[in-house]
């Protein structure tokens, strides 16, 4: 590679990473602002612990991923399976892809809409169903993936050997795919921890979630406690990279053969 | 017998998943188109006169300045990170294979740490008490502060910081299928890097760039937050306008119209890539017998 190239490269991960490093040391100087370096502390990671917006908000986010993950897994696995044994037509894969792809906002605001059309109050439950919406969208994908890895003939064989269709999926098909499942999963649960717009349109008053906490804090300039929750945001984001970068990994299939 | 089972087994796979899709996707994205051309009621609600209204007022020049201002921050912010993004992405294809994955993986990083803490990262940097000012004044670079945020370079700043991890890996992917016989063939007929790389990875690599340049520039497009938090809320953008149409004035009528104006401009944008698309493939083919 050429050094102007490599240069290139450098400067890029420098402007990547440069921004959330600050943040990160910021987030152990004692004095708080980004001007003077107080000392080492982790007196903001305290001050995070007890500030009670913030321990509502993890609770309402963790709420909403939790429910939206296990909608958005079963229906998005189950429509992952169908697509692959029954559907030809490009078009409803790329409408199932749609929730994934189209700006948050259209979505946001045509599920606040629909919710108010049917009355249905606003607040956990519908962000919740709002999320499972584009999570499903997202395990559909990743367990499509897995399933190009995945043998047909082992269920075909199953039910020759008279398992019923049911057994059949259950003993084999889902196990083979449980990598794949497991993946989509965490990457439901990981973006709806993070999701703002929609939750912002379709909560209620009563109970933000971790975002929508962080959005009031951060609206009004520079809060120190924000760049250690924000630490421990970048912590989990990469333990969760690195999981799904292992689950589906394509050599997976080789090695358990 | 047979048939009833496939049937069965058909509509319990697809069944709970489309109908969830069907009423979440379908309806709340019919009601937009709905209540574009209705008239708007007290606090959010929908009166039945239907009205071209809502689509004419989109034409005064305040808000036709606010589409022109949309279109402008997220197709500069879209350029600028197709130029970052594609040399990035090359850089990383030559580098030693076991290297790639975590160069790859380095992009991805930042695009799963919460949007809004990245957002947050630049007003600790950028803003006048912020660390930028704070060196340049110890250093007696400048006395007073500079107004580096609240400000359009500033959105652009934040589009390209947001979405560029999403122009680098469809540029990558694209990049590490090109066949690396191509690359030699050109070499043994006498090529320079430069010719290689206009009429080789360039033109195969285009598709990769427009579906780059489309994760960049649909949710700059719609987005609100960066606007407000690095632009200072000066600036309205269609993002902007439609969240206050919706939570602040409470006219969904006008707030769908504008949502429908960003679903356009997304629409238009997709079927002249794919036609592009299409017109590229074709061409290669034809190159490539």
């Amino acid at each position: 590679m050429s050094r102007p190239m490599r240069f290139h490269l450098f400067m890029v991960y420098t402007f990547l990473f440069l921004p959330i490093g600050v943040l990160v040391v910021l987030s152990f100087n004692r004095s708080g602002l980004p001007t003077s370096w107080g000392g080492f502390s982790t007196r903001w990671y305290g001050e995070l612990v007890r500030n009670e917006q913030i321990r509502e908000g993890v609770k309402n986010t963790l709420i909403v991923a939790l429910g939206s993950t296990i909608i958005a897994t079963v229906l998005g696995t189950l429509l992952a399976v169908g697509i692959q044994r029954f559907v030809r037509s490009p078009f409803v894969e790329s409408a199932i892809l749609a929730p994934a792809v189209m700006p948050d906002i259209v979505l946001a605001v045509g599920l606040l809409a629909f919710y108010t059309m049917v009355e249905m109050p606003l607040g956990r439950l519908t962000v919740l169903v709002s999320h499972s919406l584009f999570c499903m969208a997202f395990v559909t994908a990743v367990v499509r993936a897995r399933l190009a890895h995945v043998d047909p003939s082992l269920e075909e064989a199953a039910r020759d050997l008279g398992d019923t269709a049911v057994g059949a999926f259950l003993r084999i098909t889902l196990p083979s795919l449980a990598p794949g499942i497991l993946a989509g999963a965490l990457l439901s649960f990981t973006l709806s921890i993070d999701e703002f717009v929609i939750a912002f349109f379709t909560n209620g008053p009563r109970n933000p979630t971790l975002p929508q906490v962080i959005y009031a804090n951060v609206r009004f300039g520079v809060k120190p406690d924000v760049n250690a929750l924000a630490t421990i945001l970048l912590i989990m984001s990469v333990l969760a990279v690195l999981s799904v970068q292992r689950l589906t990994r394509p050599t997976d299939t080789i090695e358990a053969s | 017998m047979r048939d009833r089972a496939a049937a069965l087994e058909r509509a319990a796979l697809l069944g709970p998943g489309l109908l969830y899709a069907g009423v979440l996707l379908v309806v709340p994205l019919g009601l937009i188109l709905v209540y574009a051309f209705l008239t708007g009621g007290r606090f959010g609600a929908v009166d039945t006169p239907v009205t071209l209204d809502n689509v004419q007022r989109l034409g005064e020049p305040v808000f036709r300045d606010v589409i022109f201002t949309s279109i402008g921050l997220s197709a500069t912010a879209t350029v600028i990170a197709l130029f970052i993004g594609y040399p990035a992405a090359l850089a990383i294809s030559k580098l030693p294979r076991r290297w790639r994955t975590v160069a790859v993986i380095c992009v991805v990083l930042p695009f799963w740490t919460n949007f809004l803490i990245r957002t947050y990262a630049w007003v600790v940097l950028l803003n006048n008490e912020g660390l930028i000012n704070q060196l340049l004044r110890a250093t007696s670079v400048i006395d007073d502060p500079i107004g580096l945020m609240n400000n359009r370079p500033a959105i652009v700043l934040g589009f390209v910081y947001a979405y560029l991890p999403l122009m680098i890996l469809p540029l990558y992917a694209a990049i590490e299928r090109l066949d690396p016989q191509l690359a030699e063939a050109s070499t043994n007929l006498g090529a320079d890097p430069l010719t290689r790389f206009r009429t080789i990875t360039l033109p195969l690599t285009v598709n990769g760039a427009f579906s780059g340049c489309l994760f960049v520039f649909v949710p700059s497009l719609g987005n609100f937050v960066i606007p407000e938090l690095l632009g200072g809320g000066k600036t309205a953008t269609l993002g902007t306008l439609a969240r206050d149409q919706f939570l602040k004035s409470f006219n969904w009528p006008f707030g769908s119209a504008v949502v429908l104006v960003v679903l356009v401009i997304v629409f238009v944008i997709v079927g002249v890539q794919n036609r592009i698309a299409s017109r590229i493939e074709g061409t290669n083919m034809k190159a490539t017998p």
